[in-house]
């Protein structure tokens, strides 16, 4: 007979089987309480549990309490009435990683940890002299069976299926899962993941934060959305865990009045959500700065962006035809998101000159229209390259337009080299470029060079900036091979549209 | 058999009904909202010339801007001063 069942306090415990005494560990408040003295945790399957059997009958003959939970054969180790554990719930409970460990329980919690055999370290916690003469003095443990392949997440539905409050979908039994989600007008038009009660939990293991804690309210339905609903539409998107804190910075600023994803969705115009991520996370969760940043094939890159975009769309209630007016639309709605190259730019990332401190890991979001190709091979001082961008730059949205789109000049390391080597910050181009790009008026008006469209009659007299102060955003990034960079206009900018949003990552 | 969590905002699809429809327009008050979209004002001038000709009341209300929804204060204003209204929606 197990002391530690005789001495265990009867709020957590309760004898089933008086022949045997062995204590029934119940659940207090969704956590499992432990026996107070000595507990171990071990399976049949580890070798250092079976060469410690001799170890715990002594510990089990003595004056201290021992309990021993087993994880796989309930009659190991033998003459030490172990607890059968097999469904795993104590261990998990207590985040058992490793086989042995041996815990000093006091008040029904653990004040002591011990991992694997360590001869020294047991006599140590256990205050037995002698304990394991004969034994090596040391030998490591076995993985805990609570980290078996695909454990972790059936052991998280089983014991903490109540951290989830979103409604249950039941599938009939002859219904395919992805038509089933077609069909419920879940997806973007792309396959999804089927968001099981295994995924999301998996998902939110993600972040620190509470499931039901309120990420933003999302237009256009302007839902209270939480970190769960986020993570539900994470799953769908295809994200990883850790990919969870950066969809839900992204949500979080894509809801902001600046930014206004309301107007965003509901504009005619072809615009969408391009997020950038800054700061140590990128390169964590292996997003693709380099080559083909922009396009398919990394899949962080990919999953971000569409996670945001079924948000939109799930929870805001936001689907084309209905508030997405879009005429055409751009690809990018599906997702549009990449890492800026910090490593390699000639400046500041684009989240530390929008005011984060270095090393912060962050996400802007732009509202763009898709990309423009800037092609120049020949340019090789920064002022012919400045020019050269600064007549691309023009065309954005119509060349006889100023001060009504924002753009975003995604350089890449070729195009960078040559600015870096001649000295020029960011500053200085965008002062470049803000001089090019300004031009008389009459130029500019309707019917100006025989085109109907353009800007009202009294901007005749007047001289008119392509962009406004701060509408030109750099980020770096894309393959070291290619004397190109990418211009991804904007929408309707400043109080009237949107603004470019930076917001921190918090894990 | 799979179950899935619901990835929406689990609203009810509830019916959302119309207002009702005026039987006539005899003796109301139309408000005319320009959502500040290009022209809108062209349309919604014509609108009032021949609702007014028809003996009716209109007021005019105007958006700020065509990319955000209708202030609160204007919804408000709206409601409390017109039977009906007219919006220009696009250009």
């Amino acid at each position: 007979m197990s002391p530690g069942g005789q001495s265990a306090p009867m709020r957590v415990l309760v004898y089933v089987n008086s022949a045997q005494r062995r204590p029934r560990v119940l659940r207090t408040l969704g956590r499992v309480s432990l026996p107070e003295g000595l507990v171990c945790f071990v399976k049949a399957d580890c070798p250092t549990c079976q060469m410690v059997q001799p170890v715990l009958r002594q510990l089990a003959a003595g004056d201290a309490p021992l309990t021993v939970y087993t994880q796989d054969d309930p009659a190991f180790p033998a003459g030490t009435a172990p607890v059968d554990d097999t469904l795993l719930e104590v261990s998990y409970g207590q985040h058992i990683e490793i086989v042995p460990t041996l815990l000093r329980v006091r008040d029904g919690k653990p004040v002591e940890r011990l991992e694997g055999w360590d001869q020294r370290e047991w006599e140590r916690l256990t205050s037995v002299e002698g304990l394991g003469d004969g034994l090596p003095a040391f030998r490591p443990g076995c993985g805990s069976r609570t980290l078996d392949v695909g454990m972790p997440e059936i052991l998280a539905m089983r014991y903490d299926g109540s951290r989830t409050r979103s409604r249950r979908i039941e599938l009939g039994a002859q219904e395919d899962e992805v038509e089933a989600m077609f069909a419920r007008g879940w997806s973007d038009g792309l396959p999804l993941v089927p968001p099981t009660a295994q995924r999301v939990l998996r998902m939110l293991e993600g972040t620190s934060r509470d499931p039901q804690d309120v990420v933003a309210v999302v237009p256009p339905d302007l839902v209270e959305c939480t970190v769960e609903k986020v993570a539900v539409n994470a799953v769908m998107a295809g994200c990883r865990p850790d990919y969870l804190p950066v969809v839900l910075a992204a949500v979080e600023a894509a809801c902001t009045e600046a930014f206004n994803i309301h107007g965003i969705l509901a504009t005619t115009y072809f615009v969408g959500p391009v997020v950038i991520v800054n700061g140590p996370i990128a390169q964590e969760i292996g997003m693709n700065s380099g080559i083909n940043a922009l396009g398919q094939g990394n899949r962080a890159n990919a999953t971000i962006g569409r996670a945001l975009q079924l948000v939109i769309r799930n929870v805001g209630g936001g689907r084309p035809g209905e508030i997405d007016r879009a005429t055409l639309g751009n690809p990018g709605k599906y997702t549009f998101c990449f890492a800026e190259a910090e490593d390699t730019s000639p400046w500041e990332p684009l989240s530390v000159e929008r005011g984060l401190p270095p090393g912060t890991s962050a996400v802007t979001l732009f509202a763009g229209s898709g990309v423009q190709p800037f092609f120049d091979q020949l340019a090789r001082t920064p002022e012919a390259l400045a020019r050269s961008l600064a007549a691309c730059l023009r065309v954005v949205g119509h060349p006889k337009w100023g001060l009504a789109w924002d753009a975003l000049c995604v350089i890449s390391p070729e195009h960078a080299r040559v600015f870096r080597e001649a000295g020029w910050s960011k500053a200085r181009l965008r002062d470049e470029l803000g001089s090019i790009l300004t031009f008389p008026g009459a130029e500019m008006v309707k019917g100006a060079g025989g085109i109907a469209e353009g800007m009202p009659e009294s901007a005749v007299g007047a001289t008119v900036a392509k962009f406004r102060a701060g509408g030109l955003l750099f980020a770096h990034a894309g393959g070291t091979a290619g004397l190109f960079s990418a211009i991804i206009a904007g929408w309707v900018s400043g109080p009237a549209g949107t603004e470019p949003v930076t917001q921190e990552i918090r894990r | 058999m799979i179950e899935l969590l619901d990835p929406t905002s689990e609203r009810q699809p509830g019916h959302r009904p119309r207002a009702p429809r005026p039987a006539s327009l005899d003796g109301l008050t139309i408000g005319l909202l320009d959502i500040a979209k290009a022209r809108g004002d062209v349309f919604l001038d014509r609108v009032a010339e021949q609702l007014t000709a028809r003996g009716l009341r209109v007021v005019r209300f105007r958006k700020q801007t065509y990319t955000k929804p209708a202030p609160a204060d204007l919804r408000v204003e709206i409601r409390t001063h017109c039977d009906a209204v007219i919006e220009a929606l696009a250009d």
